[in-house]
Formats: structure tokens, sequence, C-alpha cells
């Protein structure tokens, strides 16, 4: 009875009331969207990269070498040789080597050189490695592995035959017209880059930046021209033993032959945190902010709906309803508003990512979940709703004193 | 409780006895009845010129103001010296209360503003639409204003329609306040005669308040305020 005289009245003053709703609405949804991305980014990138100790490139930053050899951001600044990588992998220390060429696209996709080693010991989320959904590992030159999200976009089967272009971006000039790839196979989904990228060998790397007379000679016999790489741009690293990550980086970072730099994903990955959490803290404090303003707009409106309800809270009163109820119907009131706009913002939220999900794992690495059902969502809405009731206070309390003052005479 | 000196056989709807109220702490003169009695089924008119304290009166025996000191019985009960939330249960299952103005909440219906008194009341009563409509039809309302907005009505069925909501818990003591004067004299007596005949039918206690004399005609007992009303005097 309460909730329904309660939505009754706020019916009965339905402008003020929708602006108000539309004010909530909006705070919540930014201060649900800050709080779920914060989440959900920081448990998609820690699942991009699992059981690799080490990643080695050309000196740069840590986070740098990081975000383009795991996320595919940014490029590379410079290689290494790809001698360096064969000194790695023979390491006493090393237990496997995962080389990887970055540089080309393919309609919006990265284009990865690398070899098997990376279907074998490559691993995301917790400790899972790659699978495919169908084909195999490539074994020839012109042979790529796509990821699931590159099959679903470009609809490619495996056995279809690509062409690949050089450079990064969606439209470049020079296309490698002359060398197609074979799709061998297709990965199943991880939900990290791997799923946006295309894999190719080293050598397949090589060839398609061949000039076009070398590239013919190629097509005619693989074995003609010379492919084997001079420089890649990382190598990931497994070690035999952990206790023995310092000493080899130490040493990778002394390498006397080649300008090299270790970074330990975790340690990386902190500072990349780090470096976020400010960025982050301001998001949040924006996003309460904002809920503030809106919830004092809340009780304003309900504060300045108390003048005209003198009469109907007269009534109330007569009626039998003590202080108490005026109190909660009040409360009752700002309740109904906030939880129909939590509820409409997680649907906005929910919806908002269903149909950006794809453009931000393309555009930024970040994999998010669209569903905002969650505990965390959970805990804000409940935050939120606390905040609501102790800011509608002051509006119920005013109702609560018109409500022991209130008598039959009232004829304002 | 008062002491119930007048153990006569007719029990008593009203009992004051030595009330005095202030509506703030500072004013010099309080408002003071010395001792009033209505017994039960009595329909009295209580007139008085403007200012003159009837609606004070009508508040305090409503229970929404509470005397500073003396004590207020009604039906034989305690009333004016129970917690505030007991005295809200009583008066939502034992008074009905019309004002001169602003009786209904105007956007809800008129059922939904009957049904509000019968929730109040929490008298758990599961066949209000029906008495409604049978009060309605009483008080010569076609019963298809059920369902229509209070704000829609004319302020002859909205006062009509107060009386339905204040009969609705069959209360034992009606309160009404000024009812008629948004009405025209042919409608005003209609009101005047429907309300009588329906109190007298239920036996329902009737404390009229109004200035206009002219409606003294329906009424046995007719009561000034002023007489009611004595000068505290010194104690201040
Ligand atoms: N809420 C209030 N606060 C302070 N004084 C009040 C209040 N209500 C009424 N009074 C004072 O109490 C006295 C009696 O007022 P009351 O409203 O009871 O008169 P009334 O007989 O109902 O008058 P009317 O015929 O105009 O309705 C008046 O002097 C008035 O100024
Ligand atoms: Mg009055």
């Amino acid at each position: 009875m309460l909730v329904s005289l309660a939505w009754s009245s706020l019916a009965s003053r339905r402008k003020s009331v929708i602006l108000t709703f539309l004010s909530l609405l909006i705070s919540i949804s930014v201060l649900l969207s800050v709080e779920h991305i914060r989440q959900q980014a920081k448990e998609s990138f820690n699942r991009t990269i699992s059981d690799v100790d080490m990643i080695v490139g050309a000196p740069s930053g840590q986070l740098n070498l990081l975000l383009y050899s795991v996320f595919r951001m940014g490029s590379p600044t410079s290689n290494i040789n790809y001698k360096s990588y064969e000194t790695l992998k023979g390491s006493s220390l090393v237990k496997w080597a995962i080389p990887i060429s970055l540089g080309d696209s393919h309609r919006g996709f990265r284009v990865m050189g690398t070899n098997n080693s990376y279907f074998e010991h490559f691993k995301y989320g917790t400790k899972q490695p790659l699978t495919f959904s169908s084909g195999q590992p490539f074994n020839a030159l012109f042979e790529a592995v796509i990821g699931a999200d590159v099959a679903k976009k470009l609809n490619y089967k495996v056995g279809q035959s690509v062409v690949i272009a050089h450079g990064i971006g969606n439209t470049s000039f020079t296309h490698h017209d002359n060398t197609p790839f074979i799709i061998k196979g297709i990965l199943s989904p991880t939900g990290t880059p791997v799923d946006k990228t295309i894999h190719v060998s080293l050598n397949a790397i090589e060839a398609i930046h061949l000039s076009p007379a070398k590239q013919a000679k190629l097509l005619n016999n693989v074995d003609s021209v010379n492919t084997t790489p001079e420089s890649i741009t990382a190598v990931m690293l497994g070690l035999k033993s952990k206790f023995s990550t310092f000493k080899l980086q130490r040493d990778i970072n002394n390498y006397k032959a080649d300008r090299l730099m270790a970074v330990l994903p975790g340690v990386a990955m902190t500072e990349l945190w780090q470096m976020m959490a400010t960025v982050e803290n301001l998001l949040r404090i924006i996003g309460i902010l904002v809920l503030v303003s809106s919830l004092f707009g809340l009780s304003t409106m309900l504060l300045a709906s108390m003048a005209q309800r003198k009469n109907e809270i007269a009534v109330l009163r007569v009626l039998g309803a003590g202080p108490s109820v005026i109190f909660s119907l009040v409360l009752v009131e700002a309740l109904i508003l906030v939880i129909l706009a939590s509820a409409a913002a997680t649907a906005l939220l929910s919806l908002t990512l269903w149909l950006l999900g794809d453009w931000l794992g393309a555009t930024y690495g970040l994999f998010l979940n669209a569903n905002m059902l969650n505990v965390e969502t959970l805990k804000v809405i409940a935050v939120i709703t606390v905040a609501a009731i102790i800011t509608s206070a002051i509006p119920a309390y005013e109702a609560y004193k018109n409500a022991l003052h209130s008598s039959l005479g009232a004829k304002n | 409780m008062p002491n119930t000196i007048s153990s006569a056989s007719t029990p008593l709807a009203i009992h004051i006895d030595q009330l005095s109220y202030k509506y703030h702490k500072a004013d010099k003169t309080s408002f003071y009845i010395p001792n009033w009695q209505v017994t039960q089924g009595e329909q009295v008119f209580l007139h008085g010129e403007s200012g003159s304290g009837k609606t004070t009166l009508l508040n305090l025996l409503a229970g929404v103001l509470t005397p500073q000191s003396g004590d207020i019985a009604l039906l034989e009960q305690a009333f004016s010296t129970l917690s505030s939330k007991k005295r809200d249960k009583f008066r939502a299952q034992n008074i009905g209360v019309v004002f001169q103005q602003f009786n209904l909440i105007p956007y809800l219906s008129v059922l939904k503003n009957i049904q509000l008194a019968s929730y109040f009341a929490k008298t758990g009563n599961t066949q209000i639409e029906q008495y409604a409509k049978a009060l309605l039809l009483a008080l010569k309302l076609p019963t298809t204003i059920l369902q229509k907005a209070a704000n829609t009505l004319s302020v002859g069925q909205q006062q009509r329609v107060a009386i339905a909501r204040a009969l609705i818990n069959k209360p034992k003591l009606l309160l009404v306040d000024e009812p008629t004067s948004a009405l025209d004299a042919a409608s005003r007596d209609a009101f005047m005669t429907l309300l009588i005949d329906l109190c007298k039918q239920h036996g329902i206690t009737l404390v009229f308040v109004s200035h206009d004399m002219h409606l003294q005609q329906f009424f046995e007992r007719s009561v000034n305020v002023t007489s009611l009303l004595k000068e505290e005097g010194s104690k201040c």
C-alpha cells in the first residue's frame, strides 16, 4: 500500500520526477561503468598472459614492451637480432622461447610472425593453453593461423586463401598481392588479444617484405630465396626454474652482442596498475561526485514537493498514518526512484557493452563482460541505495515534522 | 482517566476534563475547557465566530493536537494520554474526520482514497469496495465515481466522498469541520440531511463545526465554543 501510494504520488509529479530520474540514471550509469570497467579491465588484462616468465625486447620502457608484445598496442621502437633469440633459446636456464615479430596488419587485425612453439607454450587466463577449434598449426611458408574473432569477423574458413597487407591500419597502400596465405587453423576463443591476431611464421613476415621480383621467384620455388629473418620484435621466455629469473634478467640486460631488455610480466603489469590507479581513482571520485550531486537533486525535488503536499500529509495523518509512516513514505519515493534508476542503468550499460564489446576489444584490448549482473554491481547499487536513504532523510524528516504539526485547519 | 462521576446509563462519547492547550509555549493565554461532555449517539452543532477556537477543539478531539494538561476521554477510554502511536491507531479505527477542504488526496482515485482509510485502520476488511459503493449510493453519488481521480470531482462530490471515507471504518465518532462552506444553499441542505440521516442510522456521534448559524436547524444540540472556554486567568 505504501509503495503504491508512493508510486501514485510520484506519478502525480511526473515532470520533476522524470528529470530527477534521468539525472539519477546518468550518474548511476557513470559510477557503475567506472566500477565495472575497472574490475573487468583488470581481469581482462590479467588473463592475457600466463606462465610467461620473461619478455625480451629492444630497450624501451618495460610497459611499452609489455603493451606491444602482449596487448598488441602501440608499435615497437626497434627490433632485436634473430641471433639473440637463438642464443636465448639455447640458454641452459631457458625451458622454451617464443619469438614474435609484429608490425603488419590485415584488414584491421594484427599480423604476428612466430613459430610453432607459440601454440605449444603460450598460455592465457589460468594457465590455459591455446587450442584449435579447427585446423592445425601452420607448417609451410604461406600458411596462417587466425584467432577466433578474426575468423568470425572476416568469415574465414580453414583452407581459404587470403592476402596480407603491409603496415598497420585498415587501408594501406602496399598490398602484398603476390603473397596469398592459406588459412591453416582457427584458434578457440580466449577473450584475449590472441582472438584478434593472425599468426604466420617468421619466414612469412620476411617473405611479404621482399621485393616484388624476389617474391615472384619465391612463389615459384619456396627454397630459392633465404627467408630466415634477421630481426624480430620480442621473445617470450619460459624458465626451467623461477629462481634463475633475476640472474637471467641481469645477464640479458648486460648482454654485449645486442641491445636487449628483459621484463617480468608480473612486474610490468603492476606498473600498469599503478599508472591506471590514479586515473581509476580520479574517475571514481568524479563518479561519486556526480552521484552525490544527483542525490542532492533528488532530495531537493522531494523537499520542494513538501510545500504542495502539506494538505496531503494532513489527510494521511488524520486517516491514522503516524509521522513515521509519512517519513517512510518519502523514503520509499526516493528508493523507488533510485532502484528504478539503478536497474535502468544496469540494463543500459549491459546493452552498451554488448554493442561496443568488439570495438573495445579491437581498439583497446579490453575484453569486458557485458553482463553487469554481478556481485560488484550489486555492491555498488547497495552503496548508492544507502546514500540515497541518507540524503532523502532530509526531506523525509521535513515531512515528518510537517506531519507532527499538521492539523485540520491548515488551509494554505 | 477522568473519574466518571456521571455513571449515568448513557455512555459518553466525549469527555473533556480541565483541558488546557497552547499553540506556543510563549502564548500568554491558553485554550482552556474545564469540562465538556457529549453522550454517544448525540449530534452536536459547534459554532462560534472566526478565530474562536472551533478548529482547535476539533484538532484536539482528533488527537492531532495534544493538550498540555487535562484529559480527553473518547468512547469511555483515555485518549489524550495515549502514546502518539496508539492515538493514531485509535483515530484510524474510531474517528472519522472531514475538513473544510482538501479532504482527498488529489491524484488518487476515489476508491484508493477510501481504501487508504481502511488500510491505516488495519481492520482487515476485504469488502471495502462493496461497502464504499453502498455508502456512495446512500450519499447519492454514482458508483462509477470510484475509479475517477479525486481531483476531477466537483467540490460537492468531493465533500460527499470525504464523508463516505470518514464512515468506511464504521467510526463511532465523526468530526466535521465546516464542510459546506464551498456549497450553495440547496446542495448544502441536501448534504446536511444526508449526513444527519447517516449518523442517526448508524448511531454515530457527530460533532459538526460551522459558523453558519443557519445550519443549527439540523441539530438537537447546539453549543457555542466561547461558552465552553474559560480564561485560565492568572494561571499563566
Ligand atoms: N497553527 C496555529 N498556530 C498558532 N496559532 C493558531 C494556529 N491555529 C490557530 N491558531 C490560533 O488559535 C485561535 C483559534 O483558531 P481556530 O482555527 O481554532 O479558530 P476557528 O474557530 O476554527 O476559526 P474559523 O471559523 O476561522 O475557522 C486563533 O486565535 C488562531 O490565531
Ligand atoms: Mg476553523
